[in-house]
């Protein structure tokens, strides 16, 4: 992860030790606690949970709670389990992540090695937009997406989340770039490179690390997003964690609790893959989202 | 009409004028070192030679063309930067020819050009490195093989000894010293170094404040120092400068400088204009070299004088050994030989080269002419 | 820019093409981030109902707004919330990181661990939350059958306590990102300063009061301005959670103005709501990122 170990000063004693490792040992077992939850009762029956025994290791073990969430479970009046609306995320966050991505990259160059009057209270009107609570453009916004005939459908999320997400990844790219050498712009310039050279063939190439930061940083937000999904979209556009919602808030019927648990672990799987690959990137993306760079 | 002219130039940022209508006529071939503190406004310069930075005013002109708002890469200028500025992703052969590229040159005119710059630097064998994998002078010489590939009129370099070693430093100065002998191109050079200015150079521009302080060849610059900017920024140790009173002495002018116990010496001076400054006081200008024991005295000087003053301090420093002493009221190094015979507190009679000394007006700070 | 008449087409393209390919997205974030406050802001001045009305009502959908008990609710939860929420996440995250910061075995380990709840939606943590919680199959019913027959607890189900239910789970999943600030902003403290208060003979507990937190101060101020901006925000999980009830006691603005909106009709209120969410953000964030923006010019 980001931050890197050093050699501290401070010594500490062996019972201070060893009640410091009880309690981080307790606190990882607070964290864990959910996740065991839903991984223990996605693979055990109704009545084990029902009767008691949430906390127990399943005696059946079954996949069939994970069968029905993804592909029979009752979403809405449909009982198309969570499949459709998995692929429905993927097809909203796979745009959305390339466009903003894309744009905060070209925001970022022209931002730091560009530089213009102004240039800095262009970047806080960007960066704003990131930290407004969303209610205040929720009206508008589904004025605006019915005018543009993107009511309701995924173009219409993808162009939501480009245009609040296109903050953050500015941000990345800009501290990043801010650091890159710009002897090597204008070297490049005296070689006789273009703007969009000088992006393609020097920056670009160097620029590794922050995309994945800025991509795993979009991908998660706009995974996650409950709000825009829950507002904007329609029928066949309907996000995964806003089927999730729908599948646990649902009044009718028995609560079948396994089958919750395991809706959320699909809805959580993606992400958690992310983070357990890439999480160095993540928490860097983390940090750099609390703007210090 | 020079081959390079800076013609009336000014610089500002906003309402703050960063340099002041700075005149500079550059002939084919020459090495100009633009030298000073930093925030001098010599990089500024630089970068608007290469068109880095606008004009705000005035013109420049290479070959009598105005470059006023003409793009970087088509003013057949070649820049060697600080950080080298070699780009990481590219091997070593990339980053020489990419300028080439972008001009359009075909590939094999591109590995001819290449591999004669390779040679005449040889770093034949680092084309398929990339720069993280390169010492630091071998950077230095792929940065320069960039900028020799174009073929460019003018060659500019900022401060690009200034991320080396001591040693590796001057070794490289060496080395671009001799390409420009051998290739006679014409060279602008930045550095805060006052000694690569010294010995790299045709001409010195000594810059401060925005400022041309003085524009002349190393020599010029030394002995004939415009004002107390330049004479205590060239050299090291840096000039004495000393308050002293001009009086006439059977018909001479001389500076009465008052020793460390309060008694007063009298050094006649070798120009005779001085006399204009009887009965003032001025500032009185000895480099460090110039006061040495009898025996090292210039023989060549038809005057030499003596004034008996007592050590500080000595500091032995190999080849020299440096004497401080107070004189007029300020801390004054002397440069003796190493065998010289110095001690910490004793007095010691010193022998001052006066064909040397120059005076400066205490108001003005500049240099009185002889 | 002061460019003589002689350059050419391709070196003025150059100078303007930066400012072209940044014009897309300022355009994009002109309309739809300022232009959009305008409208919702003027809206919360209008009749709007069910749909947006352009008929000029003054400060009338402020004055209701402050009348409605359910606002009321709303804002005193926000207030509970709030404070404890930033209040337990900043000194969880600074012991957690503080013990994680002496030389601990398996550090990244754990720290993956203590993380990893971020990567999730607060859907996904709601629903676990949920049921975990629910006296029915939850914690409650655990205990009761592994024998402490006498253990009750139902906050989930209380309208004095579920409030603190929606606590506990935004602190789980937040908590972890506040312990990697403080843990880096440990790291970055210069070495030889605690070599030199340990010479002057400062105890562990003086050097952490004296010397170490006293230095963590852009730390807690980053913490408090991204804890209380997501706190503002928080929609998703009360939605998953307990959906804003049982009754209304664990409305917060932001549930508040999305069920006025949309659910009962009241847009003019709802913008109304919406518009004082805006100025409580925008007071924190403003003055932050603008000291943030100058520091780095």
């Amino acid at each position: 992860m980001s931050v890197a170990t050093q050699d501290t000063a401070i010594r500490t004693g062996r019972v201070t030790r060893t009640l410091i490792y009880l309690v981080l040992v307790l606190f990882a077992l607070f964290y864990m606690l959910p996740l065991y939850v839903m991984v223990v009762n996605s693979v055990k029956p109704l009545e084990e949970i029902t009767g008691g025994g949430m906390m127990n290791l399943p005696v059946v073990f079954t996949l069939e709670p994970w069968a029905k969430a993804w592909s029979s479970a009752q979403i809405g009046v449909e009982p198309t389990g969570l499949s459709p609306y998995f692929w429905n995320s993927i097809k909203m966050v796979v745009p959305a992540v390339a466009i903003s991505t894309v744009l905060g990259a070209l925001n970022g160059y022209v931002l730091t090695k560009w530089r213009f009057k102004y240039d800095t209270i262009v970047f806080g009107l960007i960066l704003f937009a990131c930290f407004i609570p969303f209610q205040i453009v929720l009206i508008p916004m589904a004025k605006m997406l019915g005018l543009m005939g993107l009511a309701g459908t995924t173009w219409g999320l993808v162009l939501v989340h480009v245009v609040y997400g296109v903050g953050f990844t500015t941000l990345y790219f800009r501290n990043y770039y801010a650091v890159f050498p710009t002897e090597l712009i204008r070297a490049a310039q005296i070689d006789g490179a273009g703007f969009f050279q000088i992006f393609w063939r020097i920056l670009l190439p160097s620029s590794g690390p922050i995309a994945v930061v800025s991509i795993i940083w979009q991908f998660t937000n706009i995974w996650n997003d409950f709000l825009f999904g829950a507002s904007f979209a329609g029928a066949g556009s309907q996000p995964m964690t806003v089927a999730l919602n729908n599948l646990v808030q649902a009044s009718h019927g028995v609560k079948e609790y396994n089958v919750h648990f395991a809706g959320a672990i699909l809805a959580a799987l993606p992400t958690l893959l992310v983070y357990i690959v890439a999480g160095r990137y993540f928490v860097r993306g983390l940090m750099a989202g609390s703007v210090k760079g | 009409m020079g081959f390079l002219d800076i013609d009336n130039t000014t610089k500002s940022y906003g309402a703050v004028e960063v340099l002041h209508k700075v005149d500079i006529s550059v002939q084919e071939g020459e090495f100009l070192v633009l030298v000073g503190p930093s925030g001098c406004g010599k990089s500024t310069l630089l970068n608007m030679i290469a068109g880095l930075e606008e004009i705000t005013s005035g013109e420049i002109r290479i070959k009598d063309a105005v470059m006023n708002g003409v793009h970087p890469s088509k003013r057949n200028i070649a820049m060697v930067f600080q950080s080298y500025a070699l780009y990481p992703n590219m091997t070593v052969g990339q980053n020489i020819t990419f300028g080439l590229e972008m001009h359009g040159t075909p590939k094999p005119e591109r590995d001819k050009a290449m591999k004669d710059v390779a040679s005449l630097l040889q770093i034949e064998q680092l084309l398929d490195r990339k720069p993280g994998a390169l010492s630091g002078g071998q950077r230095q010489r792929v940065a320069m093989g960039r900028a020799l590939v174009r073929n460019p009129d003018v060659f500019l370099f900022d401060e690009p000894l200034s991320n080396l070693d001591a040693k590796l430093r001057v070794d490289m100065r060496t080395e671009i010293k001799k390409l420009h002998q051998k290739l006679g191109t014409t060279i602008v050079y930045v550095t805060h170094d006052q000694i690569e200015a010294m010995t790299l150079s045709t001409r010195i521009a000594v810059m401060n404040g925005g400022y041309v302080q003085q524009l002349g060849t190393p020599q010029e610059i030394y002995d004939a120092p415009a004002n107390i900017f330049v004479a205590t920024f060239m050299g090291s140790p840096a000039m004495n400068v000393l308050p002293a009173k001009v009086e006439i002495e059977n018909g001479r002018p001389t500076a009465q400088v008052i020793l460390h116990d309060g008694s007063t010496v009298s050094l006649p001076f070798s120009q005779d204009n001085m006399k204009d400054w009887a009965g003032k006081e001025i500032l009185l200008g000895i480099r460090p070299e110039t006061i040495t024991d009898e025996d090292a005295a210039d023989r060549k000087s038809s005057n030499i004088a003596h004034m008996t003053n007592r050590i500080v301090v000595t500091e032995p420093a190999g080849s020299d050994t440096f004497v401080t002493m107070t004189l007029g009221g300020k801390d004054v190094i002397a440069r003796m030989r190493s065998d010289a015979n110095v001690q910490a507190g004793a007095d010691f009679t010193f022998a001052v080269n006066m064909e040397k000394a120059v005076a400066f007006d205490p108001k003005t700070e500049a240099r009185i002419a002889p | 820019m002061a460019l003589s008449a002689d350059t050419d087409f391709k070196t003025r393209l150059q100078t303007w093409l930066p400012k072209l390919v940044l014009s897309p997205s300022l355009a994009l974030v002109l309309v739809f981030v300022y232009g959009f406050i305008l409208f919702s802001v003027y809206l919360s001045f209008t009749d709007s109902r069910l749909l947006p009305s352009f008929g000029w009502v003054g400060w009338e959908n402020y004055s209701k707004l402050w009348r409605l008990s359910h606002w009321e609710t709303s804002l005193t939860n926000m207030g509970i919330f709030a404070a404890l929420y930033i209040g337990i996440c900043t000194a969880l995250g600074l012991s957690l990181a503080i013990f994680l910061d002496q030389k601990i075995r398996g550090e990244g380990f754990i720290r993956t661990i203590y993380l990893y709840p971020m990567a999730l939606s607060f859907i996904v943590t709601g629903t676990a939350w949920k049921w975990f919680l629910d006296p029915g199959i939850g914690l409650e019913n655990v205990m009761q059958s592994w024998g402490w027959t006498s253990f009750e607890f139902d906050w989930i189900k209380n309208r004095d306590f579920a409030i603190y239910t929606v606590v506990l789970a935004a602190v789980w999943q937040t908590s972890g990102f506040v312990m990697a600030m403080f843990l880096a902003g440990l790291r970055g403290i210069d070495n030889e300063i605690l070599k030199a208060a340990q010479m002057d003979g400062a105890s562990n507990w003086n050097l952490y009061r004296r010397i170490i937190i006293p230095q963590l101060r852009p730390a807690f101020l980053s913490a408090f301005v991204i804890l209380s901006h997501l706190a503002i925000k928080t929609f998703d999980l009360v939605i998953a959670l307990t959906g804003g009830g049982p009754g209304r006691a664990t409305e917060l603005p932001a549930t508040f103005m999305y069920s006025y909106t949309f659910s009962r009709n009241q847009m003019g209120i709802g913008a109304a709501s919406a518009t004082i969410m805006l100025m409580t953000i925008a007071a924190i964030m403003i003055p932050y990122l603008y000291a943030e923006l100058r520091e780095k010019k």
